[in-house]
């Protein structure tokens, strides 16, 4: 009997769909391994195909997007409850994505004033007689291990080929990977960089640079010519992909296990190498880093200590 | 199914991009009174865009649709040359359109073969478990399905080559691209491009064989059940030809004629959008013929965008192979305009020719390997806006910025928000005319599903935005239930309390 | 009539300096605020930004640093790092609805335990100024499940 797979989405752009479709010729191989019991983008199964199974009958289901409707949470809910194992895919599911980002803004700010501790009600709306309804907007993003347990995590926006297919690999193997473990490689994305050995043995920087200013040497270290690149704080296994394509590394892939808050250490990170002792000085060049939270924290605000804006949410992973 | 059934909901709808579903409601007699396409997701792109630098804009708004990303990176990167009034130089417009052309071939080849096609190559009432991408491949057969998934895999790693990734591209700069192509480079797109097209007329004939030559489904596309009369737009370049990177926005009316061409700076006075509570997704419709409901007709200001659209508001395509199939087209289903909705999936694989076509065009271009690839913003930025044809419609991104850079408002029309009317009518008498409450098997609602996937709907674009306010109904009730006040709020904002 | 808010401040003393003045502070007899805890690191450039984030997220009001002065760290740079991270954390905190003047850095060498006094007093101030980070405990505007 094939193990039964499900793919779903919560508050997801479908990347994540192509960057398992993106196995290309391999996706043949893992249809023909598994049995894809639920795969909205590409199979016509329906909620109901899956409320009618019998608990723990999937073996795996990979669940990408972040968590922020009332439908949302319920299909997370579903889904942890029919499967065996549940993996958190891609940057949305593992840190809040860039979704999170509306954590910088409470949703009724006004409401919120006027109206304490109260949830948000289902919005329902009559038509001809009939009661016609939308899932509830919750005031925030929240990464998937917020709604559900997460055995799991797949990271990157969206995950590269490799760490999709050595993922499946993993997910395979006897003995399973520790439950919590990131399938991702444990090191800096610096390791893996082809500008590697173009690095300068001390990075110090007395101006940052935005790509509107000035063009990015394809051979050089991008940070060190003064772009915030956050390579160094930034999970490998992507393959140093964007750097290929002669931008900055923008953090997609996460922290790796020994980072709690990414944003902060990634902040952390690129302040260090900040020349200048003097406050005049140093607010110069900071000056280049016109947004703090866009930069540092685009992908993982919902992960995040304060989980966006404080003293309206309920608080990030602690 | 009992006769008191009196509403049959589609949860969730499938092969496509995103979030929906379909409420069918019947009457007592159980025929199908009336049927909403709702749409329950939403992220708020417009919103936080707010106070990040418009340079990230390209790498932030392609998130609003991982199928179509290049898309939105393009759109984006072209509101950044206005925004900065800066022109990149020819080479890296070659670039650009260059891959833009083969995401255009890629995604229209997964729309095609993984998404709207297997209702057509399986069969619409086919077995679930085989309206999809394995059941095309047990159709066309293996070699074939290898075939459609290697030119997609070929495709997308030429792209990721010159914009890093295929999902999430990174290549769009103000001015320019981020950087140059080597001459291994150029001949990898020259070869992704020659299969490419051999591929596109190979997918041609097969929809000719197994789509146009099956009585069932010609009769099908011609139907009234799936026709509409609205207006259509398209972008166009300036003999009126299809183009999917830049040009003028052309509308051809119902009849034929062309209502409008205009230039896409100015789509505010063209376009407005509408709201209705049972949706996230707001509705797009002509300003000057107004909203006047859910209606098709010269009086209503319903329009469509995306494959059929685009053919009907254009006179013709720009490379000869989608120009025969073009005439071919029109010819066979009774001349221009044409209002059959399944007919998009026709529409969308004479695109998939062009733009391989195209593709190839600038594969072949020598000056795609010139070093000069990026003009430098020398003014401060203000205000831009970007336009493209994403696959699924017209694409519209408009930014104002601080003298920083930092946006202070972004307006997203995105692409199938142009076809939400028409998508809602389409379902609504796909319902009427398929289901009732003694006939509404699987196989019937998939039919009513196949009134959206013809437009190849991303609804996860659709609802990028955040409403400045939320329709919203708050009660506050006591510890017994008992209401001690209420408060609403529009979707205009305006508080009433009681 | 609700009671006094008491601001909550977590301090990061460095070991060599600011430390040893909060308990010069203490040997001194010099009274101030009672309202920090004080938290001793080796030097102001371990403190790592998540500390203070952390600190903020576990219902710190506000959040001290203190170091060596400028040319005086027991590790030569330590405390220039610190200040580093410091402005720029200070550009993070308003975008994430957290005023500024809740994060303070200050250099207080070992002979200075008086300063302490000054600083924390001022610090209390300010923040019963301002109010608690957080409007209410326990308020949320979303529940989801506790994971089980």
């Amino acid at each position: 009997m094939k193990p039964k797979v499900a793919f779903y989405w919560c508050a997801s752009c479908g990347g994540c769909e192509e960057a398992v479709l993106d196995l290309a010729e391999a996706v043949l191989d893992v249809a023909a391994a598994v049995d894809i019991v639920f795969w909205p983008v590409a199979l016509d199964f329906k909620e109901a195909d899956v409320a009618g199974m019998d608990d723990g009958a999937i073996a795996i289901s990979f669940v990408n997007g972040a968590v922020r409707t009332s439908h949302q949470l319920e299909m997370a809910r579903l889904l942890r409850r029919k499967s065996k194992l549940v993996v958190a895919f891609g940057a949305c599911a593992q840190l809040g994505g860039i979704p999170g980002l509306a954590n910088l803004t409470t949703a009724s700010g006004v409401l919120d004033e006027v109206y304490r501790d109260m949830a948000v009600p289902l919005r329902e709306s009559r038509e001809d007689g009939a009661t016609l309804t939308l899932p509830e907007l919750f005031d925030a993003v929240f990464a998937l291990d917020r709604a559900i347990p997460v055995d799991y995590y797949v990271p990157g926006c969206p995950p590269s080929t490799k760490v999709v297919a050595d993922a499946f690999q993993a997910l395979l193997r006897d003995p399973p990977p520790e439950p919590g473990t990131v399938l991702a490689p444990n090191q800096a994305m610096c390791d893996e960089c082809p500008r590697r050995d173009r690095r300068p043995e001390d990075v110090k920087l007395a101006r940052f640079y935005g790509v509107e200013e000035r063009a990015i040497d394809p051979a050089d270290c991008i940070l060190a010519q003064g772009f915030p690149c956050l390579g160094p704080a930034t999970r490998a296994g992507c393959g140093a992909r964007c750097i290929k394509g002669n931008m900055p590394c923008t953090g997609c892939f996460g922290p790796t296990s020994a980072v709690r808050d990414y944003g902060a250490k990634a902040l952390c990170s690129i302040a260090s190498i900040v020349s200048g002792n003097e406050v005049e000085e140093i607010d110069g060049t900071l000056d280049g880093i016109a947004d703090p939270v866009g930069t540092f924290y685009r992908y993982s605000l919902p992960a995040s200590f304060l989980g966006g804006q404080a003293g309206n949410l309920p608080h990030g992973r602690q | 199914m009992p006769t008191t059934t009196r509403r049959i909901t589609i949860d969730p709808v499938t092969r496509l991009e995103g979030h929906g579903k379909i409420e069918i409601l019947l009457n007592e007699d159980g025929a199908v009174d009336r049927a909403y396409f709702q749409v329950p997701e939403l992220r708020g792109f417009e919103k936080f865009a707010q106070g990040r630098p418009a340079t990230s804009m390209p790498q932030i708004t392609s998130r609003i649709c991982g199928v179509c990303p290049t898309a939105h990176h393009m759109a984006s990167t072209k509101a950044l040359d206005d925004l900065y009034r800066v022109a990149p130089p020819p080479a890296a417009r070659k670039i650009r359109e260059m891959v833009y052309s083969a995401f255009l071939v890629e995604d229209h080849t997964l729309h095609f073969y993984f998404l709207g096609g297997p209702d057509f190559v399986v069969g619409p009432k086919a077995p679930k478990a085989e309206r999809n991408i394995l059941g095309v491949i047990a159709k066309v057969g293996v070699e074939t399905g290898r075939k459609v998934i290697e030119i997609r895999r070929k495709l997308r790693d030429a792209i990721s080559l010159a914009a890093g990734k295929a999902v999430h591209p990174v290549f769009g700069v103000p001015g320019g691209v981020s950087k140059p192509l080597t001459q291994e480079d150029a001949a990898q797109f020259r070869q992704a491009a020659a299969e490419a097209l051999e591929f596109a007329k190979f997918t041609l004939g097969v929809f000719e064989k197994l789509v146009l030559g099956n009585r069932e489904y010609v009769d099908l596309i011609r139907s009234d059940l799936f026709t509409h009369r609205t207006y259509y737009m398209g972008m166009v370049d300036e003999q009126n030809r299809v183009n999917f990177y830049d040009g003028a926005l052309r509308v051809a009316a119902p009849d034929g004629h062309e209502w409008a061409r205009f230039d896409p700076r100015e789509y505010a006075t063209y376009v407005a959008e509408h709201a209705e509570p049972w949706s996230y997704m707001k509705f797009c419709h002509l300003k000057a013929v107004g909203w006047r409901g859910f209606q098709e007709g010269a009086e209503s200001g319903v329009y469509c965008v995306a494959p059929l659209a685009r053919l009907n508001a254009a006179d013709g395509m720009a490379t000869p192979a989608a120009q025969e199939a073009y005439l071919q087209f029109f010819g066979a289903l009774g001349g221009k305009p044409v209002h059959h909705t399944l007919a998009n999936h026709w529409a969308r694989v004479i695109e998939l020719l062009y733009a391989a076509e195209r593709l190839k065009e600038l594969a072949d271009d020598p000056e795609i390997t010139d070093p000069n690839v990026r003009v430098l913003p020398e003014e401060a930025p203000r205000e831009g806006i970007g336009v493209v044809e994403a696959p699924r419609g017209t694409l519209i991104h408009h930014y104002q910025s601080d003298a920083r850079g930092l946006i202070t408002k972004a307006n997203l029309i995105v692409a199938t928000q142009n076809n939400a009317a028409r998508i809602s009518m389409g379902v609504e008498k796909a319902a009427r005319g398929l289901v009732s409450a003694a006939h509404a098997d699987e196989g019937l609602l998939n039919m009513v599903e196949m009134a959206f996937r013809a437009y190849d709907p991303c609804l996860g674009c659709a609802t990028h935005s955040l409403p400045g306010s939320m329709p919203l109904l708050v009660v506050v009730r006591d510890r017994d239930g008992t209401v001690l006040s209420s408060l609403r709020r529009d979707g205009d904002g305006g508080i009433h309390r009681s | 009539m609700p009671e006094e808010f008491e601001p909550k401040i977590v301090a990061f003393f460095c070991n060599w300096c600011t430390y040893l003045a909060a308990d010069l502070a203490g040997t001194s007899r010099i009274r101030y605020a009672p309202n920090a805890e004080v938290v001793r690191v080796m030097c102001s450039g371990r403190i790592d930004v998540q500390f203070i984030l952390k600190a903020f997220a576990k219902g710190a009001d506000g959040v001290l640093i203190g170091g060596c002065h400028p040319g005086d760290c027991h590790y030569q740079e330590g405390n220039y790092k610190a200040l580093r991270r410091y402005r720029l954390v200070q550009r993070l905190l308003p975008q994430m609805g957290i005023e500024e003047e809740r994060l303070r850095l200050e250099w207080i060498s070992a002979a200075e335990g008086d300063r302490v006094r000054v600083v924390i007093n001022e610090m209390v101030e300010t923040l019963k100024r301002l109010g608690p980070l957080r409007k209410a405990e326990g308020e949320r505007a979303a529940d989801l499940v506790e994971v089980a």
